[in-house]
């Protein structure tokens, strides 16, 4: 079997449901004909044609306002943003309609429906590039937020994401778009939208993560490990809603916790995950919760964006704080 | 210098401002009966906006919106549409959502702060949308859903609108422009009442017309004297027919004046200076409709009377039902906003059963 990176983890989630499902179709700017600007609707013009495969006019409100007209006809759209940066002018659309036509209709009109959009920095891309906002949309109710963070998981979760009857934000990290390559059989097989992944299981401090950052969460861990320490990861994937209860149970027995996120860290979802620990963990907690994060400020052009991403040494140096509480 | 391109606007009316028909009747408009309904419509709808005003004033409602001076867009549009085309209306339709199939008693709940009157019972509007607050965003929808119909090869349409001020949002623009590239089998109906709750019309863009921004997507953009319902209802007629043939969008820029106020919580007076309000009245849709219907010797003032009293009567009732519509449950503010709530907001839910409804409700 060829191994597939995420981002061809996408086309391939894409192109099973599109055959499997002809409600599902996919709209976007540049994704029919030049298969997206990263190639993650790469043949789906050639194998579903022109009705199914929308190239559509440059304009993002469109781009969300339509997928809700059309969910609402029994479509299921999987619409591309090109980039999380370019997705604010749809914000209404997401927020207002996207999100609450179910609930406002109490439930005769809804939209199953996906937008994805790459996220994050660290490929030296244009400003306006490089955003993490993905605290933005799990304040709304009614949306969910998934972030995959390899490729199998990119497929099962974005399959889930499709056949959710309610509409989802699915967040691509996209400096992990092409690093990793894994066996993911093309076998349809969903994965759930509400629940973490434990990547590695250990004792001693939890650390709690999700997208691009679980690369550098992963690496701290086997270097933690070699110092003696018991690491488990937890990748969030689904940030809203949020599965507390793995993460609740990780830490009743690692006793220990560290948030590692990309996006700037006032009310970034970190906020959230602590504030949950401590209304319900407080009380297994040897250590107060760090937060490792994006600064508050913008995210830096270029030049700048590393020194801005979570690195391997800030979070060994937060882990190593709290390791002095026993 | 060659030219390259030129655009028309046309402007369509039949019954000018004293009943007198100024261009051969549509086929439809040749029927007494049909006649009579659009008027009777018309009536239904002057007196539901009449009762929700006293119901607002009264504390038995929130705030609304009245179509008065209006009546003629609303009632022509939705006599215009098939069943089985689909409505995608802004905040000021309740005439065309009525003739849907939606109760009066629905609108008035909705207005009064009921979601469930977006629920409609009538099977006829189950793919209608619910009424739109946001400005223009709906127009995006009713593209995605006439790209939805035009995929499947459906010989329906949509019908959506928005005021004059609507047509100054990005979402209009990003609508035609995708209607039109698409070919869409849709109809745009702008309710161009000369006001956006204070801006007048001049003030809102420097286009000679409306509806030339229309060919800015690609397709035509008429006009139609909005006071004028059989106009409306024969342009709105034509533009479904040509959408269902496969001819793609139309937008109306149906001309007409606000009588009224924005809304209940709204004073026009304001800014709505006395004599153009007073010149608005001498064009408004009933005093034609019924001058010629008179002439026709279809209609008199006995029958006029027994009307208004029947339309009143009949809102007075929808008044009653809306009053006392069974409460909500606490919990429905939840239950809705996914398919399945998700597990980690039961607690939330289970705080929400034991809610009390507050006094009066």
């Amino acid at each position: 079997m060829p191994t597939i990176t995420l981002a061809e983890a996408i086309t391939q989630a894409l192109a099973y449901e599109m055959t499997a499902d002809n409600n599902v179709i996919v709209l976007g700017e540049d994704i029919a004909k030049n298969g997206g600007v990263f190639r993650t609707t790469v043949g789906l013009l050639e194998k579903f044609g022109e009705k199914r495969v929308i190239d559509t006019p440059l304009a993002e409100s469109m781009i969300a306002g339509i997928s809700i007209g059309m969910a609402a006809q029994g479509l299921k759209p999987v619409a591309e943003f090109q980039f999380m940066g370019f997705i604010y002018p749809a914000f209404d659309q997401i927020i207002s309609h996207a999100a609450r036509m179910r609930n406002r209709t109490r439930g005769r009109l809804s939209c199953p429906l996906v937008f994805r959009a790459p996220y994050g920095g660290g490929i030296h891309a244009p400003e306006h590039h490089s955003e993490s906002t993905e605290a933005l949309f799990a304040h709304i109710p009614g949306l969910r937020v998934v972030i995959p963070s390899s490729p199998a998981r990119a497929y099962g979760l974005l399959l889930a994401a499709i056949r959710n009857p309610d509409p989802v934000l699915f967040l691509e990290p996209k400096r992990i778009y092409r690093m990793v390559k894994q066996d993911v059989p093309d076998d349809g097989q969903a994965l759930p939208l509400d629940k973490c992944f434990v990547l590695r299981e250990g004792n001693d401090v939890t650390l709690v993560t999700w997208g691009a950052s679980t690369r550098e969460t992963l690496i701290a861990a086997d270097t933690l490990e070699q110092e003696g320490v018991s690491v488990e990861v937890i990748d969030v994937a689904t940030i809203k809603p949020l599965d507390m209860e793995t993460i609740l149970n990780s830490v009743e027995k690692t006793r220990r916790c560290v948030i590692i996120h990309e996006a700037a860290r006032t009310c970034g979802l970190g906020a959230e995950i602590a504030a949950q620990l401590a209304e319900h963990g407080l009380m297994s907690l040897l250590a107060p919760v760090q937060r490792v994060t994006g600064y508050d400020t913008v995210m830096p052009y270029l030049k700048l964006e590393k020194i801005y991403i979570p690195s391997v040494e800030r979070i060994l140096k937060s882990v190593q704080s709290i390791m002095e509480y026993a | 210098m060659n030219v390259v391109a030129t655009f028309t606007v046309t402007f369509t009316q039949i019954l000018n401002e004293q009943g007198d028909l100024i261009q051969p009747l549509p086929d439809f408009a040749k029927d007494a009966e049909t006649l009579i309904m659009l008027y009777r419509q018309m009536h239904m709808l002057r007196a539901l906006d009449a009762r929700a005003v006293i119901m607002q004033r009264t504390g038995k409602m929130g705030t609304y919106p009245s179509a008065l001076g209006q009546e003629a867009v609303s009632i022509g549009m939705g006599a215009a549409m098939h069943k089985d085309d689909i409505f995608v209306p802004y905040y000021r339709d309740q005439g065309a959502m009525m003739q849907r199939g939606v109760t009066p008693t629905e609108i008035l709940n909705y207005w009064g702060g009921d979601e469930r009157a977006s629920n409609f019972i009538t099977p006829e509007a189950k793919e209608d949308f619910p009424i739109c607050i946001c400005i223009s965003t709906q127009l995006l929808h009713a593209a995605g859903v006439a790209y939805a119909l035009s995929l499947r090869g459906e010989k329906r349409a949509v019908v959506t609108g928005c005021g004059d001020g609507g047509t100054s949002e990005g979402d209009f623009y990003e609508s035609i422009n995708f209607a039109g590239a698409q070919r869409l089998p849709i109809v745009y109906v702008i309710n161009n009442n000369q006001w956006a709750i204070s801006v007048p019309r001049n003030k809102q863009t420097s286009t000679q017309t409306l509806a030339q921004k229309a060919f800015a997507g690609g397709f035509e953009g008429i006009q139609v004297d909005g006071n004028d319902v059989i106009a409306v209802r024969h342009v709105v007629e034509q533009a479904l027919e040509k959408a269902r043939k496969g001819g793609g969008p139309t937008l109306i820029e149906a001309i007409t004046y606000r009588l009224c106020d924005h809304t209940t919580v709204d004073d026009a007076s304001r800014y709505v200076d006395k004599p153009d309000l007073d010149k608005a009245w001498e064009l408004e849709p009933f005093k034609r409709f019924y001058a010629y219907l008179e002439k026709e010797g279809l209609w008199d003032a006995q029958k006029e009377k027994a009307l208004q009293e029947e339309c009143s009567a009949r809102m007075a009732e929808a008044a009653q039902a809306c009053i006392h519509t069974a409460p909500a449950q606490p919990t429905d503010i939840i239950d809705y906003m996914y398919e399945t709530l998700p597990a980690s907001y039961q607690y939330q839910r289970d705080e929400l059963s034991t809610a009390k409804l507050p006094e009066g409700h």
